[in-house]
């Protein structure tokens, strides 16, 4: 992709030479990697609008951790963000078309994906768990679903995976993780499967208070990264500086807290991640 | 694409969606049918339940009448005809395309009915045939030949619409499709290449055979 290298470097240069022109410096961001922050000019952030805790759109407002990861790196870059949805199909699409600057949608670092696009982080490692009654007693992992209708929604590979491990187990799949929960609540399947940030989310909700649990034994890894265009470095470098900000200023702290604590979670070992290097 | 081919059942997912077209099919005609001859009948309050049938089903989005069949019926209400989920939901998106399509069916039929001319039913009555006579013997089999297009619409349109039984968790390709999109994002290209040529496949031949039949059997008068 020399092209791309070329042209990254181009705009990187452009950027430099119309703030020279404003005559304006951006805080925190040093000179070596040409393009200095935005200087508050308006970027497309790539969010969830339907996962509540994470990125979900109320009215005209935008709440959640992934929001809070957002808004905080368009800070410390110096941009003004404006949301727009990113849907899991179609982040690939929306980044390496350049009609995001960048997504943070519970997306997980993968190699498949990498060959698409580039990552800054992990800024959070979420793992598959599952949700249930408060009730429930029976249901503590994975090797107890043996006979159990599971539920997730179409195209999450990590139930299907699961059904081929643990043949006993019936998947009910909806479009939605909404209507899951809505099965789960009236007693027609038993435990509801996807990252426990998401379910951590649903539980954490007002409708759902007190009445549906995360079991807490997760049993794979994702690591959650800020999704950019494929190759820009110097990019990704800034992102990756200012979620070791976030982190280690303890505003990770204390946005896991706020979205995902009111359902007693906890965030699993390895958090807060030490974001990787770009490359 | 090979890859595709043995990574992910395409075959059979396209065979689900075959199956929900050639059940629900089946249900549309029959239903369709019933509810054409009531619209169509002498008694005012049969044709007002044919109406209402028709504007009710309508005008409710697909999706909406295919989750209801799920979260009303056998969340809800608890009308499961197995315990085993996967079974339960192609009956109930069977159920669900059936009385959806149905209203098209009959509004085809009615179209139809309408070809034939009204001096054909007066000369039935009026040899003394009853209404059930009439319209078994003259009227609705003229009014099928003259409904063979818009019912291949009906048709291929139902093939399309099964897709949207992936909102109940049906194992049809559009459900295949996202997962192998989650999965695989650098063969996106080929997996849409691959679904859409899979329902150029089954849908060509529909319209092709609907052109040749509507010619065929068309009524020459």
């Amino acid at each position: 992709m020399k092209f791309g290298r070329i042209s990254a470097i181009a705009v990187a240069a452009l950027t430099a030479t119309s703030l020279a022109a404003c005559g304006s410096g951006s805080p925190g961001t040093g000179s070596t990697g040409g393009a200095a922050g935005g200087a508050g000019q308006t970027v497309k952030v790539g969010i969830k609008f339907d996962q509540p805790g994470l990125g979900l759109k109320s009215g005209s407002t935008y709440e959640g951790f992934d929001v809070d990861v957002a808004n905080y790196v368009a800070k410390e870059l110096n941009y003004t963000p404006q949301f727009v949805e990113a849907i899991s199909s179609q982040r690939e699409t929306l980044i390496s078309t350049g009609q995001v600057k960048y997504i943070v949608g519970t997306y997980s670092i993968t190699d498949t994906r990498k060959a698409k696009v580039s990552f800054a982080g992990p800024y959070f490692v979420a793992g598959q768990d599952l949700l249930v009654k408060s009730d429930e007693t029976a249901i503590t992992g994975p090797d107890t679903l043996t006979g159990k209708k599971l539920c997730s929604v179409k195209g999450s590979t990590s139930a299907s995976n699961l059904q081929k491990k643990y043949p006993g187990v019936q998947l009910q799949e909806y479009n939605t993780y909404t209507l899951c929960v809505d099965a789960l609540k009236a007693g027609n399947v038993d435990a509801l499967t996807t990252d426990n940030t998401i379910l951590a989310g649903y539980a954490a909700q007002a409708a759902n208070k007190g009445q549906l649990k995360v079991v807490g034994t997760t049993f794979s890894t994702e690591n959650y990264g800020v999704g950019l265009k494929k190759g820009d470095t110097a990019f990704c470098t800034q992102v990756t500086t200012a979620l070791a900000t976030f982190i280690s200023s303890g505003e990770w702290q204390k946005s896991v807290d706020k979205w995902l604590g009111p359902a007693g979670f906890k965030p699993g070992a390895g958090n807060p991640p030490t974001a990787a290097a770009c490359s | 694409m090979g890859e595709l081919f043995a990574t992910y059942p395409i075959l059979a997912a396209f065979g689900m969606t075959l199956l929900l077209t050639f059940f629900a099919a089946i249900g549309a005609a029959v239903l369709g049918t019933l509810v054409a001859v009531l619209r169509v009948s002498p008694v005012p309050l049969f044709q007002k339940v044919g109406a209402l049938y028709v504007n009710v089903f309508r005008n409710t989005p697909l999706t909406l009448i295919i989750i209801a069949s799920n979260i009303v019926m056998i969340v809800n209400l608890g009308f499961s005809f197995t315990e085993d989920i996967a079974r339960d939901n192609v009956y109930w998106a069977i159920i669900g395309l059936t009385v959806y399509h149905a209203a098209f069916v009959c509004e085809s039929l009615r179209s139809g009915v309408n070809t034939v001319p009204v001096g054909q039913a007066e000369a039935a009555r009026s040899i003394g045939l009853t209404f059930g006579q009439s319209l078994v013997q003259v009227l609705l089999p003229q009014a099928v030949r003259g409904a063979i297009t818009p019912l291949g619409n009906t048709l291929i349109a139902l093939a399309k619409n099964t897709t949207v039984a992936t909102a109940i968790g049906v194992a049809e390709i559009s459900g295949l499709q996202k997962t192998m999109t989650e999965d695989r994002i650098d063969l996106i290209l080929p997996i849409i290449l691959v679904v859409a040529a899979g329902f150029v496949v089954i849908t060509l031949p529909m319209g092709l055979a609907t052109s040749w039949l509507s010619g065929r059997l068309a009524v020459k008068r």
